[in-house]
């Protein structure tokens, strides 16, 4: 077992017991911690596959931006504490069931693919230089859309987050 | 490393997303477990990108997360919102339009 091997046997379990502290604590900010956990094992991913840069990126804007977005919410709600009210045994069963059956019938229609490998070649394409040339030159148009979007949802998430205060200065 | 292995880990962690999105109550976390399944599809691109060597599969990563980032400002602004009327983010409470 080579250290390419062991890392990646590592990351997944990291990733995994992480991902499962997400669902089963209790505590939200607890969930919000273990999620940037995961999402820094899923950047080791990228970097073990030859993608640099968009592990750089995962850990900006998932990691830096979006989680601590999270935690200002549930910071500003005070939810931090552990009185959150849970679903019914039959409820939480019944989806647990659910999900295991999703489980096995994905994973019982990707067993019997062809087993392929990916070879850890040095590969050029995850570097910022290439992703930036397809970025600009191929993919120049959904590029100019997103930053639409992005402006849009800018601008919903200020009417939404404002249309309360408004009405509250109405009533009074 | 065959590339069954990824798939197989994007399977846990998508299915651990469904799992958390069905068994939870509370909004934020149910968003948090659609993150979760977001990022593990995006591995799975990224895994697939470097078995066929080409690089526009990272490009769609990227569209991915900027289309994650808005998604998170607005249903977080909904989930503000909705904090504000009725003082909890405890999905039980959203069947309004039910009756």
């Amino acid at each position: 077992m080579g250290v390419y091997e062991l890392l990646f046997w590592v990351l997944t379990l990291w990733a995994i017991s992480s991902a499962m502290g997400v669902i089963l604590s209790r505590n939200p900010v607890n969930s919000v911690l273990c999620l940037i956990l995961t999402f820094f094992a899923i950047s080791g991913h990228y970097i073990l596959l030859n993608a640099q840069f968009l592990a750089i990126v995962n850990i900006i804007v998932y990691a830096g931006a979006i989680m601590v977005l999270f935690l200002f919410v549930i910071m500003l709600m005070n939810l931090n504490a552990d009185t959150e009210p849970q679903k019914n045994r039959l409820t939480q069963l019944a989806g647990i069931i659910s999900g295991g059956i999703l489980f096995l019938v994905l994973l019982s229609a990707l067993r019997v693919s062809t087993p392929r490998t990916l070879d850890p070649v040095p590969l050029e394409i995850g570097l910022i230089k290439n992703l930036g040339r397809t970025l600009f030159t191929k993919f120049v148009l959904p590029f100019e859309l997103s930053s639409l979007l992005f402006l849009s949802a800018m601008i919903g998430a200020v009417v939404i987050g404002k249309k309360g205060n408004q009405e509250q200065a109405k009533n009074s | 490393m065959p590339i069954q292995y990824y798939l197989f880990l994007s399977l846990t962690l998508f299915v651990i997303g469904v799992m958390g999105t069905l068994i939870r109550r509370n909004a934020i976390i149910i968003l948090m477990c659609i993150e979760l399944m977001l990022n593990s599809v995006n591995l799975l691109l990224v895994a697939f990108s470097k078995w066929h060597q080409d690089g526009d599969a990272q490009v769609f990563v990227f569209f991915s997360m900027v289309v994650a980032a808005a998604e998170v400002a607005v249903g977080l602004s909904i989930i503000v919102m909705m904090y504000r009327k009725v003082q909890s983010v405890d999905i039980n409470i959203l069947n309004r339009l039910k009756h």
